[in-house]
């Protein structure tokens, strides 16, 4: 496939390109759904195609085909040229591109059990499974299970030299259960909301053992029907693993990507609260707010061999003691912020441009554990599982739903609480952080349908998060 | 013959009489041109082809799509379809595939859409752009052109083309930021000037917002905005799969909003845009979902509608086996209101021109929390005295449009962008009697 995506760099070239790169894609993907012990949909996707860069002067153009001829993907190139001189009629400031390595290498993603030979009627039955078990609790009316599977091989040649293959395997899946009262839905998910994706293969779905946690996931379901409701207050607050994965996603991650930081997301995304001034001075949150973008963690969703540029994915610090102190980047976004390109341009198929995409943006695990913080909590609420999720274009105004709370009182867990919510202001509930979880309940949240660009893509990221709780948190918001 | 007919015919022909088997094969182009600090940054386009395909062997489903489509590839795609079915549980609630039937004669295409260059996009951006006069711009202008065609082994068939061209985009003042929208069928309807200036002018006239207190306020909702709430009742109401689960706020009958509200989805409307056909082959047409406050109907595919023992819509799209059949060809039907007539008639209220990132956080009340967004303003004694800043909000959308709460619908109906796509969503300006504002955006 090389030979494609060389064909496409040198129509570029030839079309006057003083820069240009292409990727040739190749990936398949299985998802099956399955709703109340029913096969929904079992879908098989095959993707294929090159998708080719071109810089002229300091503009930029992008073509993608599906047709995998040499013939096509020269032309490719040709129209990315032409799209870049058509870009240069409303022009910017010169761009600048940082220099990386040029790297001839491979990447292969470390798993044990290739998702798309484990036999169909396995992974079925898996979840007709656990939608049994979800609709024999008494209050279940909908009981759904789902599992994707990606397999992508990607060929990557740039102008400089570089020639790169990778394999991307990535796994995973989840289920929930929904109670339907005479005005209201209560829902619980697992592993968590969307389900866990991770990089691997079928071992991903092993481990997560669904069959053991059916039964008291469709149980809580049910029981919030009757719970009481969370009512209005400021309070201290503990989240779940994957709630606080979520929190970081939105909250953090998206406000350290360069390019929102830039203002080139401004008219959708949004932009960010941080400016480049302030980074290394910036107080993000407490001393126990340590954030890394770190694409080298093993199993993580958002662990690669390289990005979409070709740059080799390695571990960046973002906050360290609560001090803001890095970025997402790729090389024009950091070149033009004066930083090192750190690594984070992907793309979404072979017809979609790489972009600043987080990587895996986690949180660093603190020394104490769930049980430890509940025990030191005197008034409080534990939150788990994401319902809802809302946040400003500046990444700092937040209001997030949980599927489930109990209240927490002089150090114990204690009644279930329906329709949680919590909202706040980044860097302030940041800096309310003031016990953290580590050891073995910090674990690598995998984010399948992290949405940005125009045209639309869905990245694939990882979020490492333990539980932590957060002082005077206005908690119960709603209309 | 056209690529994609042949390519529906060629996939049959390797099905065979092994199963059921319907096909959607789409060939077309899509580019969009995006901007920000006032440059175009992004510049991209892509051709491609693209095949569905889904096989029911005795009541056993599956589903496939590839862009691989060469003669090579497909004969492969169509026999692990085939060997994924045969392994697959008998579906109870297959709906069978779609019978001959006929199709609306509506094309909503345009030749110089369909195969506009990066250099007419380029020129809508800098009309945009220059608009603003110097202030930092930031958007988009696509377009689309899709050919599509349908056949099962039923012998239903379907074809046709559609296209989309769409200039979106805010300008920025350093303290605020002001958006404007236009989408047609064709790029020729598109001024860019026009959408920038009324951008431009929501930045400037929110350059020194004030923070207001939350609370509930009398709301005019411009098109932005209504598309929003008309796209949440669509997908999360007005969907025949919540409906059947029980998850969707829809008793059909029953007055549910205010007698003045009135929405339908039609592609048959000179003014749409899209196929006049679903994925499943279904022909689309004139649904009723709200009547004078009366909810009437609800999008239907194959499979709810069986379950509802109900016909199709012919609403079915990509990805509806999970999500379920919605609308998207919705109107919502206008008044005779000028815009700043309606703004007279306020004494204390809000003027939203977009909301962003609205979630929902229960459809069965369908409340959803959100945040205004590009030009936010203040209404006292019948006119604008002011900005304020962003604010979020937590309100059911359903009792915001309950019966007395509309108190004016502009007569200035367009296609608005909505939370989930542009291009679908007809609404006018909207004035209703209270909205629940929960906070300021900055705290």
């Amino acid at each position: 496939m090389f030979e494609y995506a060389t064909a496409a760099v040198e129509g570029a070239l030839a079309a006057g390109a003083r820069y240009a790169d292409a990727r040739v894609v190749v990936s398949k993907q299985e998802s099956i759904n399955v709703q109340n012990q029913v096969v929904e949909s079992l879908d098989r996707t095959e993707q294929a195609g090159v998708g080719v860069r071109a810089l002229i002067g300091s503009s930029w153009g992008f073509f993608a085909t599906a047709d995998l001829s040499g013939r096509a993907a020269t032309a490719a190139g040709e129209r990315a040229a032409e799209i870049a001189r058509a870009s240069a009629f409303v022009p910017g400031d010169p761009m600048k591109f940082a220099d990386v390595d040029v790297v001839q290498d491979t990447y292969e993603t470390p798993y044990a059990e290739d998702p798309f030979t484990v036999p169909l009627s396995e992974k079925v039955d898996l979840l007709i499974g656990v939608t049994k078990t979800m609709q024999e609790v008494e209050g279940i009316a909908i009981a759904t299970g789902s599992l994707t599977f990606y397999d992508t091989n990607k060929w990557f040649v740039s102008s400089q030299g570089h020639r790169i293959q990778q394999h991307l395997v990535e796994s995973g899946g989840g289920f929930d259960a929904t109670a339907l009262g005479e005005n209201e839905s209560q829902r619980r998910s697992y592993p968590q909301s969307f389900g866990q994706y991770e990089t691997g293969g079928y071992e991903v779905i092993r481990k997560w053992d669904f069959a053991a946690n059916a039964g008291r996931i469709a149980e809580e379901a049910a029981a919030l029907l009757t719970a009481d409701e969370l009512e209005e207050s400021e309070t201290s607050l503990i989240l779940e693993g994957s709630q606080m994965a979520l929190q970081i996603h939105e909250s953090v991650g998206h406000a350290i990507e360069l390019d929102r930081i830039l203002g080139w997301e401004a008219a959708f995304a949004g932009t960010s609260h941080l400016e480049l001034p302030k980074l290394g001075g910036f107080k993000f949150g407490s001393e126990l707010m340590n954030v890394t973008a770190d694409a080298t963690l093993p199993g993580a969703l958002g662990t690669f061999g390289y990005d979409d540029e070709g740059t080799r994915a390695q571990p960046v610090d973002i906050v360290k003691n609560g001090i803001w102190v890095g970025v997402l980047s790729g090389r024009d976004s950091a070149a033009m912020a004066g930083l090192p390109p750190g690594g984070m341009v992907r793309a979404d198929g072979y017809n979609r441009l790489p972009m600043v995409r987080m990587t895996n943006v986690g949180l660093l695990p603190g020394d104490s554990s769930l049980e430890e913080i509940i025990a030191d909590t005197k008034d409080g609420v534990y939150m788990a599982t994401n319902r809802s999720w809302s946040i400003d274009d500046k990444r700092l105004n937040f209001q997030f739903g949980t599927e489930i709370a109990w209240e927490v009182k002089n150090g114990k867990l204690g009644r279930m609480l329906k329709n949680p919510t919590y909202t706040g202001i980044g860097p302030v509930f940041w800096g309310g952080l003031d016990m953290l979880a580590g050891g073995d309940e910090w674990i690598h949240w995998g984010t399948p349908n992290c949405g940005k660009g125009q045209p639309m893509q869905v990245a694939h990221t990882g979020h490492s998060a333990a539980p932590g709780r957060f002082k005077n948190v206005r908690v119960g918001v709603r209309g | 013959m056209s690529r994609e007919i042949q390519l529906t015919e060629q996939i049959l022909d390797l099905v065979g009489d092994r199963a059921e088997a319907e096909v959607l094969a789409s060939t077309g182009n899509l580019a969009l041109t995006r901007f920000a600090n006032s440059f175009i940054h992004q510049n991209v386009a892509e051709v491609g082809e693209a095949v569905s395909l889904r096989v029911a062997v005795d009541g056993r489903v599956a589903s496939a799509k590839t862009t691989a489509t060469n003669d090579d590839s497909l004969g492969s795609f169509v026999d692990a379809a085939l060997e994924t079915a045969a392994m697959q549980p008998v579906d109870d609630d297959w709906a069978g595939i779609a019978p001959p039937s006929l199709i609306p004669p509506i094309v909503h295409a345009d030749d110089a859409t369909y195969d506009a260059t990066p250099e007419a996009r380029a020129a809508l951006v800098k009309e945009f752009v220059d608009a603003g006069n110097g202030m930092l711009a930031a958007g988009y202008c696509q377009t689309e052109g899709q050919s599509a065609a349908f056949a099962n082994s039923a012998g239903q068939t379907a074809s046709g083309r559609s296209t989309s061209a769409i200039i979106d985009g805010i300008h920025q003042s350093g303290t605020s930021a002001g958006s404007g929208h236009a989408a047609s069928v064709a790029i020729g309807d598109l001024d860019g000037a026009a959408v920038g200036a009324l951008a431009a002018k929501r930045a400037t006239d929110s350059a020194t917002p004030f923070d207001t207190k939350p609370g509930e306020y009398e709301v005019i909702l411009a098109p932005e905005a209504v598309g929003t709430l008309a796209v949440f009742l669509g997908f999360y109401g007005f969907n025949g799969k919540m409906l059947s689960e029980g998850q969707s706020f829809v008793d059909l009958g029953s007055q549910q909003f205010d007698r003045r509200f009135q929405m339908w989805d039609d592609v048959t409307d000179s003014r749409a845009m899209g196929v006049p056909f679903d994925t499943e082959g279904t022909p689309k047409g004139h649904l009723d979902l709200v009547i004078d406050g009366v909810t009437r109907g609800v999008a239907q595919n194959r499979k709810t509608a069986k379950k509802l023992g109900v016909e199709s819509t012919g609403n079915n799209i990509p990805g509806s086996d999970g999500w379920g059949p919605v609308p998207t060809n919705v109107f919502v039907g206008g008044g005779a209101r000028p815009v700043e007539e309606m703004i007279a008639g306020v004494e204390r209220g809000i003027y939203v021109s977009t909301f962003n990132y609205c979630r929902i956080l229960d459809p069965k009340t369908m409340v959803v929390t959100g945040l205004t967004r590009n030009g936010t303003f203040m209404i006292e004694n019948g006119a604008i005295t002011g900005a304020v800043t962003n604010m979020r909000f937590t309100q059911s959308f359903v009792d915001a449009l309950g019966d007395g709460t509309i108190l004016g619908l502009g007569n200035d109906a367009r296609f608005a962008d909505s939370e989930f796509a542009p291009g679908i969503m007809y609404v006018p300006t909207m004035h209703l009697a209270s909205w629940n504002f929960t906070g300021g955006a900055e705290g």
